[in-house]
């Protein structure tokens, strides 16, 4: 579904994402990892086709990003970090425009994705709102079902549960592993039991390079006993 | 074609979802009355005609239109919004038409708002209506021109305030190219060719016929492609 090839970006002379190469494939979902700053979220700007890549591509069901990147787009479901919104619109008008420009043309159409998206989200009681009157769970809910809209191959999330209570963030879990068994899903977290929880595979970045790559299992196995955050400190320290 | 649709409609409902599109309709709308009357003499003219009100037409535009065209872009870049717009499946040049044509659609709605005056004038005397539409069309068409230019500036930067300053002062030099004293001035340094060249180059010269009645095909290139260059160099902007 996914396939990342060599993935490079130069900011200046500082290499932010240095050849990193991975493949999700449906039905999984892969947590990516990694300190601040290490290059997660350029990563996935660029599969998701916001930014340029300096070299390499990423082939998202059989589109290459480089070559064509509106159908590209058209595939993925992204929810940015921190779910940008335009604060001024109603979460009904809000949905309503990305259904819209998804290519949900009809009022129907449009209508039933929308009251999709609400339903699964649990956003129906604040639907009438203006997004910058709601709270930063709301929000980060609006932008989750906005990703989920037209109900795509591929999820790409970016901090997923950023700025939710723990009810909510296991909701939001239980939520993504039940969606994933058609859909090939990226998530990155900080949040390391929260790749423990869901993900089928960890992918460890770190100054920009894929320092890990297997399954949650595994990566435990790396040290019998030892808290995840351990692992984590061992493996990416360099950046420190 | 058809993206562009959805782009339009939520910008230029965005105008009336929060005060500004109505505060800049009454600033417009007062100020353009305010200079007519009191500065321009519309009653002392004793003309049948909106030559006084369109007069300041050019002046005017150079403080509301970097107002109207301010945040067009640099508003999506501080909110985070441009990282959901350009993960939508909208090609750069799609998104710039969108936008850029529902802020012009909005000021055509300003400029025509004036229109009872037009009904004053028809009452009190019996003015050329080949004329007032002359000026009308004169008006938006360099509304238009005006508006590409706010709209690169605003791509260029986050910051609200430094694209409306940026703005002012990009409309300020091709508006006070076409003046003579400015012209005389340059003269001065330069030959009198590329002063005449220079001058081609203002929105004044060429709003001018319009006010008179006279609709050049010259003056309507000149304001669409200063408008289409504008924009190509907003997209080329955005997509670096």
């Amino acid at each position: 579904m996914i396939e990342v090839k060599g993935l490079v970006k130069l900011y200046g002379s500082k290499r932010a994402v240095d050849g990193v190469t991975f493949t999700v494939k449906r039905g999984e979902i892969l947590g990516f990892l990694g300190p601040n700053g290490a290059g997660k979220s350029t990563t996935m700007k660029m599969i998701t086709g916001f930014l340029q890549p300096t070299a390499g591509t990423a082939i998202v069901d059989g589109h290459d990003v480089t070559q064509d990147p509106v159908a590209v787009k058209r595939r993925i479901g992204y929810l940015p970090e921190s779910a940008p919104a335009y604060g001024e619109m109603t979460v009904d008008e809000f949905l309503g425009f990305i259904a819209e420009t998804r290519g949900f043309r009809s009022a129907e159409a449009r209508t039933s994705q929308v009251n999709r998206a609400i339903g699964l989200t649990h956003l129906d009681p604040v639907r009438k709102q203006t997004i910058e009157t709601l709270s930063k769970g709301y929000k980060q809910r609006v932008g989750f079902a906005q990703a989920l809209l037209h109900d795509p191959p591929v999820l790409v999330l970016d901090e997923p549960t950023d700025g939710l209570d723990p009810n909510q963030k296991n909701e939001v879990r239980s939520l993504i592993k039940n969606m994933a068994t058609e859909k090939a899903v990226i998530l990155s977290t900080h949040i390391l039991e929260e790749v423990e929880a869901i993900c089928t595979r960890v992918i460890i970045i770190s100054q920009g390079r894929v320092v890990v790559d297997e399954t949650p299992a595994k990566f435990q196995a790396r040290q019998p006993g030892a808290r995840l955050d351990a692992i984590f400190r061992s493996l990416t320290q360099s950046d420190v | 074609m058809s993206q562009i649709t959805p782009l339009f409609k939520r910008e230029f409902l965005g105008y009336f979802r929060s005060p500004v599109g109505y505060v800049f309709l009454a600033v417009f709308l007062t100020a353009s009355v305010i200079l007519a009357f009191f500065v321009g003499g519309f009653f002392r003219s004793n003309t049948a005609s909106l030559e006084t009100l369109f007069n300041f037409y050019p002046w005017l535009f150079l403080f509301l239109i970097p107002a109207a065209g301010m945040r067009l872009w640099s508003e999506e870049k501080r909110t985070g919004t441009i990282e959901l717009l350009f993960t939508l499946p909208v090609t750069t040049l799609q998104a710039v038409l969108g936008k850029y044509l529902a802020a012009w659609a909005f000021l055509a709605l300003a400029i025509l708002l004036s229109f009872p005056m037009a009904i004053t004038v028809a009452y009190l005397g019996d003015p050329d209506w080949g004329v007032l539409i002359s000026g009308y069309v004169g008006s938006i068409l360099m509304a238009g021109a005006y508006l590409g230019v706010c709209s690169f500036m605003s791509a260029l930067t986050k910051n609200q305030v430094i694209s409306f300053v940026i703005s002012l002062l990009a409309c300020l030099i091709l508006l006070f190219l076409g003046l003579s004293i400015f012209n005389n001035a340059l003269s001065a340094v330069l030959p009198t060719w590329a002063v005449d060249l220079l001058a081609n180059f203002s929105f004044s010269t060429h709003f001018a016929a319009f006010t008179k009645g006279i609709i050049d095909p010259k003056d309507v290139v000149y304001f669409l492609s200063l408008a289409g260059f504008s924009l190509f160099l907003n997209v080329v902007v955005l997509e670096r």
